[in-house]
């Protein structure tokens, strides 16, 4: 089992400082007569070469003298795939069986590096969860889930809906008919007419009608994962940078960098401005970067914020965009909780504003989906609601790569576009949150953990800098394990979200019921007070 | 305000404004004039008949009953824990009930011949994203992989867009019925080598588009020794696999490697789709099946930008799971297209065209080299523009597929009904029959 503490990449696997035996006076017998060479005439490119040409020697005589490893015999189809630790081990077969070619057949650099073992404390702690997952009855010392930005809250409702909608059908014809010619052929690869006018008009009602959404705007993926990679092939180069605000969502380093080329750099936000970006720190981080020779196309921002929950405020938004304006680059906005409100403060979408400015709206992509708000994200419905033609064009196209399944977009535009059940269902699940927050966060509050401000999204921003020993990174995560193997619940570190204050850490409560509260509470408790024992 | 300064416009990626979409060539300049003008038996008789769509729509009925009698397969099963579950599952191992079925699908279509393991399945939406992943993973930006002329238009963007990998033609012709040969592969790698271009793979599609045909032992065997030998990879595209008319004529590359014992298939990958076999695009179910547990890690971990919807393999594992059902399907589907085939066949023969002789897909290879004027693509591209506007016929022209000889052209027979086909062939006739007429006018 992969122990939780998160590995530094050290450079102890590519430990290349073999002491030939001997130690100390065989190398003062090789060194010495070096520097008189190089002191010398042909100096310092004899001084050089010769210590690469004996270092190269000494690598050819180790290579032939390394007893070769047990040719382990080719992997069966039925090996699990699951074991990384396995993965090493197949791939340093002796390669000099295989005829004339050197190594096993090589996967490309951009795979090597996916294909290494999660050192992110927010993935290691998703797969401890799976492995030993909390049940109230069958496994109730498992690992409790708060790290995962899911809201279970109002199942109910949608359950209802389908019973009495759809005749408790997958495929959602209404009447019963399940015409597959209908849904079977090729559609639209970003999605059906009728599902962008239906999620049109569902985001403007989940942002409180303030504003209004245009469906040939739009362009439909599976799930916001693709729509924010899309927008970013469509944006930007290999190499080039967007500046995004932390703490950030840690999936952003997957999902932005993997396989665009793409580079995040962090705009550092402080708990005395409740974490809100200010525009000198963004400028400052813009010229560092242009400094060190790196174009910046664009600035990715979370409104609703991810992990911390709060909103930004209008004065913000101009802010960006003039700021935007004045680099000429592009903001992105991921406004996926926009529907997980539950505090009184107005939301104001980035569309709202462009509304107000009749120019310039050429530089400004928002992301969506109904992973959510809707709870749905199984199903995978993203939206790229753009103001630019040509990254509509652009991105339209490769949604060839990520379009979502029309059963699926057959089954929710009946649904989403029934805006009485879609307001009473905005309704219930503003105030169940609001009510699973309140008590998490009073809870957290009777243990001296106090939390940022927030209205919304899935989770709360905790500062529990008090409970840990060293106020760095290090002691955060001394908690964090603490957390997850002690008190066993899973967090998320801010570390993880690159938060350069220590100590913060984002609990999602939306998948706990109101007796799943009091029992993390106690585990917290338990855990807080060894913590004040230590310290 | 009296200037309004024109701010340079916010800039965007190379990927963006990039031609390697290949959206501006003929394969997709007909599909836009049949949308103009789309074909419709009562509403628009003289309309463009679509025939360069590889779509099947031969079985939609098997489906229809299916989902009549099966209740089940369209519910979300007893309680409520049935639907949610499911809309929150996103795990990009994906439904194991799915991959089961993916896999138990897979070894009927092989007649059993080869075995599939769940555990190495990897979903993705579609076919299309299966075979940009596999690049993204077994090439860097500048590599190449090798794949045979004629080739589907759509592996110009799908491989080389978003990844910077390039495609060099390993070439085919008409001489050995444009079978893959040693030489070939070999010509090919060179090609690479001598433009230092470093080649990753072979990518084949077998059955192949747009042939129509399936890919003998013997060549399998040549090109699974040709890529040992190299030390790359082979992606097999085997997304016709169900689509081939008699059984016994499919040979797959998991058969190669089972009667190898397995022995160097870690450089092996199959892909496949519900999408031509099962008539079912829209769905977006596409898979990559590796003996490469690399492969399979990574690639499982790269699907979160193209996950199946749950609701979808929910609905499909069921009717994949279902033997009888699964064995009626590919039994009846082959039939019909057997005989969809054989009519497009007689009736182009009897309009005195002929086609490679084919065993499987949606199409045929149709070769239409003795009516061109000149022997060249410009010839081949006059003569295509003819059949768009004056036959009103949407085929794809053979160099839209990089055949390198001019001439040939894809028709596809399965996505209209038989009514429509009939008419197809009688503008051919016609066109024929009227050709002929000029010519022996211009004797005269």
């Amino acid at each position: 089992m992969t122990r939780p503490r998160p590995r530094p990449r050290t450079p102890e696997s590519e430990s290349e400082t073999r002491n030939p035996t001997g130690g100390g006076a065989t190398a003062m017998r090789l060194i010495v007569p070096l520097q008189g060479v190089v002191q010398g005439r042909g100096g310092l490119i004899l001084g050089s070469l010769i210590p690469c040409a004996l270092f190269y020697f000494f690598q050819l005589y180790l290579k032939r003298h390394r007893s070769p490893k047990p040719g382990s015999n080719p992997t069966s189809p039925s090996q699990s795939s699951s074991n990384l630790p396995d993965l090493q081990r197949s791939s340093s077969r002796s390669n000099l069986s295989s005829r004339g070619s050197i190594g096993p057949v090589q996967v490309s650099s951009r795979a090597s590096s996916i294909a290494r073992p999660n050192d992110s404390p927010y993935y290691i702690g998703l797969d401890r969860v799976s492995e030993d997952p909390y049940h109230r009855l069958d496994n109730p010392n498992g690992i409790i889930q708060l790290g995962l930005s899911e809201n279970r809250l109002c199942f109910d409702l949608i359950e209802k809906w389908l019973s009495e909608n759809t005749k408790d059908s997958v495929m959602g014809r209404d009447g019963g008919d399940l015409s597959i010619s209908g849904i079977a052929p090729y559609q639209p690869s970003d999605g059906l007419v009728e599902f962008k006018v239906a999620m049109a008009d569902f985001m403007s009602q989940v942002m409180g009608r303030a504003v209004s959404f245009d469906p040939s705007q739009m362009v439909l993926t599976a799930g916001a994962t693709p729509a924010l990679e899309i927008l970013c092939f469509c944006l930007a180069d290999p190499g080039n940078a967007f500046l995004v605000p932390t703490p950030y969502y840690p999936g952003f380093d997957r999902d932005m960098k993997w396989r665009t080329g793409v580079e995040l750099i962090p705009v550092h936000c402080r708990s005395t401005d409740n974490f809100i970006i200010s525009i000198t720190a963004l400028d400052q981080a813009f010229n560092q970067t242009r400094k060190r020779g790196i174009k910046v196309r664009g600035i990715l921002i979370s409104n609703p914020s991810n992990p911390v929950g709060n909103l930004l405020p209008r004065e913000t938004l101009y802010n960006l965009l003039d700021f935007a304006r004045e680099k000429n680059i592009h903001i992105v906005s991921d406004e996926i909780f926009a529907g997980s409100m539950y505090g009184s403060e107005e939301f104001v979408s980035m569309a709202e504003i462009l509304d107000m400015e009749d120019i310039d709206k050429n530089r400004i992509h928002i992301v969506y989906g109904l992973s959510k708000d809707l709870a749905l994200p199984g199903f995978r419905v993203g939206v790229i609601y753009s103001f630019n033609e040509s990254v509509l064009v652009a991105a339209k196209k490769l949604t060839r790569f990520s379009s979502i399944s029309a059963p699926t977009q057959r089954l929710l535009i009946s649904m989403v576009s029934d805006t009485r059940f879609i307001q009473e269902y905005i309704e219930t699940n503003k105030k169940r949150i609001r009510e699973m927050h309140d008590l998490f966060v009073e809870g957290l509050k009777q243990l001296g953990i106090k939390c940022a401000q927030s209205c919304a999204g899935l989770y709360c921003w905790a500062d529990m800098s008090g409970l840990i020993s060293s106020y760095s990174e290090k002691g955060e995560l001394e908690l964090w394990d603490k957390l997850l193997n002690i008190a066993k619940i899973n967090v998320t570190p801010g570390s993880a979200c690159h938060c350069i204050e220590p100590g913060w850490f984002r609990c999602c409560f939306t998948t706990l019921s109101q007796e799943d509260v009091v029992i993390v509470i106690e585990r917290i408790r338990k855990v807080a007070e060894t913590c004040k024992i230590l310290s | 305000m009296a200037i309004e300064i024109e701010q340079p416009s916010v800039g965007l990626s190379k990927v963006a404004v990039s031609e390697t979409h290949g959206e501006d060539s003929p394969y997709f300049a007909g599909w836009k004039a049949y949308d103009e003008n789309p074909y419709d038996e009562l509403t628009n008789p003289s309309g463009v008949i679509q025939m360069g769509l590889a779509e099947n729509q031969v079985s939609f009925d098997l489906l229809e009953a299916f989902l009549e009698t099966h209740s089940e397969a369209s519910s979300w099963g007893k309680g409520a824990s049935g639907f949610r579950e499911n809309a929150l599952f996103q795990d990009y191992h994906g439904l194991l009930s799915f991959r089961k079925a993916m896999a138990s699908f897979m070894e009927q279509i092989r007649g059993g011949s080869a075995k599939f393991d769940p555990e190495r399945v990897v979903l993705t939406a579609g076919a299309t994203a299966a075979n940009e992943l596999l690049t993204f993973i077994l090439a860097d930006p500048g590599d190449a992989l090798l794949v045979p002329t004629p080739y589907y238009p759509g592996f110009d963007r799908d491989l080389r867009w978003r990844t910077g990998v390039k495609i060099v033609p390993i070439h085919c012709d008409s001489s050995n019925n444009f079978q893959i040969t040693p030489q070939a592969l070999e010509a090919a790698y060179s090609e690479a080598e001598a433009m230092n271009i470093k080649v990753r793979g072979v990518l084949i599609t077998n059955p192949s588009n747009p042939l129509g045909a399936t890919i003998q032992r013997s060549v399998l065997e040549e090109i699974f020794d040709f890529v040992t030998r190299k030390n790359i990879h082979l992606v097999s595209d085997e997304i016709y696999s169900g689509s081939v008319f008699s059984s016994s004529e499919f040979i797959s590359i998991a058969e190669i490697l089972e009667a190898r014992q397995y022995k160097n298939s870690e450089r092996v990958h199959i892909v496949y789709s519900l999408s031509k076999d099962l008539g079912l695009p829209g769905f977006r179910v596409g898979t990559i099946y590796s003996y490469n547990d690399e492969v399979v890690t990574t690639a499982r971990r790269m699907s979160s930008f193209t996950l199946i919807s749950s609701q979808t393999q929910h609905l499909l594992a069921s009717m994949l799971s279902n033997k009888e059902f699964t064995e009626n399907y590919i039994k009846t589907n082959r039939e019909r297209l057997r005989k969809r085939y054989n009519m497009i066949i007689e009736g182009l023969r009897s309009a005195g065209i002929e086609c490679l002789k084919g065993n499987a897909g949606l199409f045929c290879w149709m070769n239409l080299s003795p009516l061109l004027e000149k022997p060249t693509r410009e010839g081949e591209l006059a003569l295509w523009n003819s059949m768009l506007h004056e036959v009103k016929l949407n085929i794809s022209p053979g160099s839209s597929c990089h055949s390198s000889e001019p001439g040939w052209f894809r028709v596809c027979f399965a996505n209209m009904s038989e009514q429509t086909l009939e008419v197809a062939l009688k503008r051919i006739h016609n066109f024929m029959k009227n050709r002929e007429r000029d010519r022996n006018l211009k004797v005269i």
